[in-house]
Order: C-alpha cells, then sequence, then structure tokens
C-alpha cells in the first residue's frame, strides 16, 4: 500500500477530524477532487459539499459536510480549511430539513446546497 | 448609641451581600476564562493553516490584490475598536478607549479621515455620550464571542476595501477605506492585559509571529482555478481569522480584567466588614459600659438620698 496522507480538516474554531488517510476527495470549484499519496502540491476552493476520508487503517469512510473554504496538499499533507465543518454524526437531519425548506422558501440559493450538501452526507453515511 | 449599633449591623449585611455578589463575579469570571484559552487554542489550528496558505500565494504568485496594495496616499483609515458589553471590568473597556482615542489623533495627524466601527456596548456608549459619530457597531458577545460574529464584522469592513458597484449590498462610496486598523486588548497573562493596535489592512502577510521557520520551505503550490481567484477567496477568510483572534485576546483580557477588579472589590468588602464589626462592637460595649455606670450612679444617687432621709 502506498504512503498514508496526513488529513487535517479544520473548521474556525476546532479540529473536526485528523488522522492518517490512504484517500480524499472533495468538492472544488472545478468538480470533485480526489487526492492520493504523492499528489502535487495544490491549493484549491471548495464549494459547499461533502469531503470523504478513507482512512488508512481502512474501518469507516469519513463523511463531513463542509462550507466553501479550500484545501491545500503538499508533501502528503491535506488541510481542509472551512469555516464551518461537520462530520456526518454530528448533523440533525430533522433540523436541516428544516433549513432546508427555510431556504427554498427564502430563495437563498447558497443555503439550499449547504442543507442538500448536509443531507446527502446523512444519506451517505447511514 | 444602640440606634449607631443597628445602622451599623445593616451596614454590615449590606456589605456582606456586596461581598457575596463580588465573590461570585470573581469565580464566574476565572472558570470563563479558561474556557476563553481554550477556544483561543482550538482556533489556532485554523489561523495557522490560513496562514500558511495566504503566505503561498502571496509567495509564488505576482497577483495584485486591494487587500494587499499598500495605497500611496491613503486619505481614509477605518479603525475597529473591540471594548467589551458590561462594565465591572476595572479599566479595561477606559484603557482600550484611551488607545482608541491615540490611534485617531494620530492618523488625523496624518491627513487621514477616520471612520469608526465599535464593538461591545461599552464603546458604543463612549461615544454616543460624548456625541461623536461613527459608523457602525456590534455588540451582545464581548465575553463570548463566535466565529460567525468576526465573520459579520470582517464582511463589512473588508467591503469598505472592494467598493464594486455590481455588490448588492455595496456600501455609501464615501466609506471606503484605505486602511483598516484594530484597538483591541492583548491576553499577556492572568495579570497583564495590554491595549494595542494592528493594522489589518493593507495586509503585511508576513507576521514575525507566525512566520513559517526557515527551513520549512513552501512547496510549489498549483492553484485552482488560478492565483488570482484563490487570493480572492483566501484574503476575506484571512482578515476574519485575524479578526476572530482579536476578538478571542480581548474576551480573555475583558474576564481577566473581571476578575482582578473582582477579587479587590470582594477584598475591600472584607475590609470593610471588618472594620464596621469592631466599630460595632466598641459602640455596643460603650453602651454598656454608660448603662452600668447609669445604675451604678442611680443606685448610688438613691442610697444617698435614702441615707440623707433617715
Amino acid at each position: 500500500m502506498a504512503d498514508p496522507i496526513q488529513i487535517e480538516l479544520v473548521a474556525a474554531d476546532r479540529v473536526v477530524w485528523s488522522g492518517q488517510a490512504r484517500e480524499v476527495i472533495a468538492r472544488t470549484v472545478e468538480g470533485d477532487l480526489g487526492v492520493l499519496a504523492g499528489h502535487a502540491p495544490l491549493l484549491s476552493l471548495l464549494v459547499p459539499g461533502v469531503v470523504e476520508i478513507y482512512p488508512f487503517e481502512g474501518g469507516d469512510t469519513v463523511f463531513a459536510a463542509v462550507e466553501e473554504g479550500f484545501l491545500s496538499v503538499a508533501d502528503n499533507h491535506v488541510s481542509i480549511l472551512s469555516e464551518d465543518a461537520f462530520l456526518a454524526s454530528e448533523i440533525d437531519a430533522a433540523a436541516v430539513k428544516a433549513d432546508l425548506e427555510a431556504a427554498q422558501k427564502d430563495e437563498d440559493g447558497a443555503a439550499v446546497l449547504r442543507a442538500e450538501a448536509k443531507l446527502r452526507l446523512v444519506d451517505k453515511a447511514s | 448609641m444602640a440606634a449607631s449599633v443597628r445602622e451599623l449591623r445593616a451596614k454590615i449585611r449590606s456589605t456582606q451581600a456586596t461581598k457575596k455578589i463580588t465573590r461570585a463575579m470573581e469565580l464566574i469570571a476565572a472558570s470563563r476564562i479558561i474556557k476563553a484559552q481554550q477556544r483561543a487554542a482550538a482556533a489556532a489550528p485554523y489561523a495557522r493553516e490560513l496562514t500558511r496558505a495566504v503566505s503561498a500565494v502571496a509567495t509564488f504568485s505576482n497577483v495584485d490584490h486591494p487587500l494587499t496594495t499598500e495605497k500611496e496616499n491613503a486619505t481614509k483609515a477605518a479603525v475597529l475598536v473591540i471594548a467589551s458589553d458590561r462594565g465591572l471590568a476595572g479599566a479595561y473597556s477606559t484603557s482600550v478607549m484611551k488607545e482608541a482615542e491615540r490611534l485617531v489623533e494620530k492618523l488625523r495627524g496624518e491627513g487621514k479621515d477616520v471612520d469608526l466601527y465599535l464593538s461591545g456596548r461599552k464603546a458604543e456608549a463612549y461615544y454616543n455620550f460624548r456625541g461623536r459619530e461613527f459608523v457602525q457597531s456590534w455588540t451582545g458577545f464581548s465575553d463570548k464571542p463566535e466565529y460567525s460574529h468576526a465573520r459579520e464584522i470582517g464582511n463589512t469592513l473588508v467591503r469598505t476595501f472592494n467598493i464594486d458597484e455590481t455588490d448588492e449590498e455595496a456600501i455609501d462610496p464615501a466609506l471606503a477605506a484605505d486602511e483598516l486598523h484594530v484597538v483591541f486588548t492583548r491576553f499577556k497573562s492572568m495579570l497583564v492585559q495590554e491595549p494595542d493596535v494592528i493594522r489589518l489592512l493593507p495586509l503585511e502577510v508576513v507576521e514575525g509571529t507566525e512566520a513559517p521557520a526557515a527551513d520549512d520551505v513552501l512547496p510549489l503550490y498549483e492553484f485552482e482555478p488560478s492565483a488570482h481567484e484563490v487570493l480572492d477567496a483566501l484574503l476575506p477568510k484571512y482578515v476574519h481569522s485575524r479578526i476572530y483572534y482579536c476578538l478571542l485576546q480581548a474576551s480573555a483580557s475583558e474576564l481577566a480584567a473581571r476578575q482582578k477588579a473582582m477579587k479587590s472589590a470582594t477584598d475591600n468588602a472584607q475590609d470593610l466588614i471588618e472594620k464596621y464589626t469592631r466599630t460595632a462592637n466598641q459602640a455596643r460595649q460603650a453602651g454598656i459600659t454608660q448603662e452600668i455606670s447609669e445604675i451604678v450612679g442611680g443606685a448610688n444617687a438613691l442610697a444617698d438620698a435614702s441615707a440623707g432621709s433617715e
């Protein structure tokens, strides 16, 4: 197996997840992006969406919802920064659905995207 | 004499009540400082990674950005003053306001107009009371700032730099600023908090304390979609993160100042109680002595009178 990549998923006020992983997939402004070990240094912008982290030791995939942010890759070290980020296990599906309806009513595009991303995440994780 | 003893007892009781309150506030402040410090520590990784990314873009691309370009003859400066919402924190707010006044004087001396942005009810009250103008104020979170507060403040301030006609929420062009300074209180230790000024914009990305070490060479990044767009997205976030840092420092300082002020208030209350108790005891003793001498005097007088009549 290739070398592990060191992942840090960081929100503005806490570290959401950090550890070693085999692969990480995130949605950037250019489309979905997968990072494996030995990836070239990269700085890219994230759109609100889901980040998937496949832990190095195997085990369950980690799903997280992120807001706008960015991703930087260098030396097998991936930092995912977003002002708000949640793990799937921290999301309350019912509350998000309510948010989504409210956002659709207000035609707040960004909020709709965010809520949809969170719902997709809950579906995936369950 | 008895009346004054009663008065003193009442004073002692009220001082004891005050002491209980100040003691409780002291303990609350003490426990919340620890929380504030934990929040500052939790925010550190984000700030570190963000600084690294911003310096990477700044180092490897020659993109000019309104937020990093120094204007040659700046005529307008925005000043963000971070004070507290509540008093009972000693000289905390006063010293921030003094520092702010000094900065405003200095900027005016350099021929710049100053727009004030305030955080904290005490700052608002200070300028309202003196009838001075400020552009905007935010209140209600000075002892427990959230990232969303920093974002809100940051967005408003960044917008004064990018006056863009297409922006729906564009602000009055008269508010366009060439510089942004932040006045806040730096938390040095539990005993020392110093008011401080930093110039946030135009950005000086490499900051003495957070500069990457010399051997930590930044890799040659690829930027997606482009260096300019990455910078566009990163810089406002960087500003938010710096403001969040200032808010956290200010809240820790406020709590430390409050703890110190409340501790000395508690000590003073204790001193007062002891003084009043002594005075009350003296008064009571004097009353008793007087009663005894009156009784003895009365008895003697009676004895003399009855002896004389016999």
